[in-house]
């Protein structure tokens, strides 16, 4: 059983090798994260105080639209090389995979989401600083759920024609509850948490997170059978 | 007339007496007018559309214990089935809530899952229609079809918290008598209009399996 963080350990630490040689992926991420916040501006205007109420919503939206791009090419290097073939001789348990490649998927958005929460600060004129330790929380819990549910659809795409369409097909209605939860507690937070329902969607993004975690890496080796 | 016809007569007859019961022999709600009839058809297709998505469930379960294709092949039989049920459900469910409500859409739990459920199992239906191999379409359909059942319950539940406006559904007691039976009568009609359709479909798509088992495909 302790083999099975430290093969994790591995594909992970692969994969930020290769994404670190080339780095062409993530720089393409956030100019389009930053392209989606300026979207936003461009479609409701330069109201400030409509901008401001609107921030948690706007800057999560903009996660799980670049996420999604991110989050499609998790299995991309395997598939372009070879395909499941390859992913199934790594020795040990399957579910290996999917542990390094959630880690992976993580750092990425954990690296996105620390450009993009400073830059929505800016450009929509919220202080997140000020709520810095809840949002953390908030964002840890939002990431995870992203990052759980979109590996394990991410796996089940990549050998279809049309995955860039596929996958936030399965996604976005998956991650309906994270979405609701993670903005709920976002303006609960901003707001000052005045009516107390921030606990409410926190524990509601936690119990989703650890629901789909254990159902996801206990059917995951199935997707990969061949 | 072999058993699987029969069922289907009975369901039609059986949906034409609660249609012509429903229409004509009642009479309309006091307080929601004529329009409250489309709730007839509307409770108990909803009610089709939940038993439908939940067989799916059953199925792809039943498919990953034994990998036989036969689950499968009733799993995607009775998803068609929920979509098509779904699509009904929201159909008659906006044609209520204009007269009702005031406005074609509310962001209601109920109709937003319902409205989820349907590009869910959509998606469900084209990464089907994407995958050549039977072994592997099935294997990946049915952990969609399990994923789903576990996700929608807590997408239902996140909606309500964000916002509530349904009725609440009718309990016996909240319905005058004659009212509840036909609604029963609808319950009963539907169902098993739905056991007739899916074992249909799944005829065919048993067929169509065979079919596409039988020798290579012709260019």
């Amino acid at each position: 059983m302790s083999e099975l963080p430290r093969r994790a350990a591995a594909i992970l630490w692969k994969d930020i090798l290769s994404e670190t040689r080339t780095r062409q992926g993530f720089t393409a991420m956030l100019s389009f994260a930053a392209l989606v916040l300026f979207m936003f501006s461009f479609a409701i205007g330069v109201d400030n105080d409509l901008l401001a109420r609107l921030a948690g919503g706007l800057l999560w939206v903009a996660i799980v639209f670049t996420g999604t791009l991110s989050l499609g090419r998790t299995f991309q290097n395997e598939e372009l090389a070879g395909g499941t073939h390859l992913l199934r001789l790594y020795p040990g348990d399957v579910r290996a995979i999917y542990l390094g490649k959630l880690a992976g998927n993580l750092v990425v958005l954990a690296a996105l989401e620390i450009v993009l929460f400073p830059a929505a600060a800016i450009l929509y004129g919220v202080d997140f600083a000020a709520q810095a330790g809840p949002l953390l929380l908030v964002a840890a819990l939002g990431t995870f759920g992203f990052s759980v549910i979109g590996t394990f659809f991410s796996a089940l795409t990549v050998h279809l024609r049309a995955r860039e369409l596929l996958l936030p097909l399965l996604l976005f209605p998956a991650l309906v509850p994270v979405v609701l939860g993670s903005v709920g507690a976002t303006e609960a937070f901003l707001a000052g948490d005045p009516l107390g329902r921030a606990g409410g969607w926190l524990r509601l993004l936690a119990s989703y997170d650890v629901i789909l975690f254990v159902v996801c890496l206990w059917i995951f080796p199935v997707v990969l059978e061949e | 007339m072999n058993k699987l016809a029969m069922l289907g007569w009975i369901a039609i007859a059986l949906i034409a007496v609660g249609t012509v019961l429903g229409l004509a022999v009642l009479p309309a709600d006091a307080l929601q007018g004529e329009v409250q009839r489309l709730l007839y058809v509307h409770v108990p297709v909803a009610w089709v559309m939940m038993l439908a998505f939940f067989v799916v469930f059953l199925m792809s379960i039943l498919y990953l214990v034994q990998r036989r294709l036969k689950w499968d092949l009733l799993a995607v039989s009775a998803a068609e089935l929920g979509v098509l049920a779904a699509v009904l459900t929201l159909i008659l469910g906006t044609l209520w809530g204009r007269p009702t409500w005031g406005i074609w859409w509310a962001w209601d739990p109920r109709v937003t899952t319902t409205a989820l459920l349907v590009p869910i199992y959509t998606g469900y239906l084209v990464v089907r229609s994407m995958t050549e191999d039977p072994d592997r379409r099935a294997r990946w359909a049915a952990v969609i079809g399990l994923i789903a059942f576990v996700q929608v319950p807590i997408v239902y539940l996140s909606v309500f918290w964000w916002r509530s406006l349904h009725q609440p559904p009718s309990s016996p007691q909240s319905m005058w008598s004659a009212y509840g039976l036909v609604m029963l009568l609808g319950f009963v009609a539907y169902t098993l209009a739905f056991a007739y359709l899916w074992l249909r479909r799944y005829r065919l798509a048993a067929t169509e399996l065979e079919l596409e088992l039988s020798g290579p495909e012709e260019g």
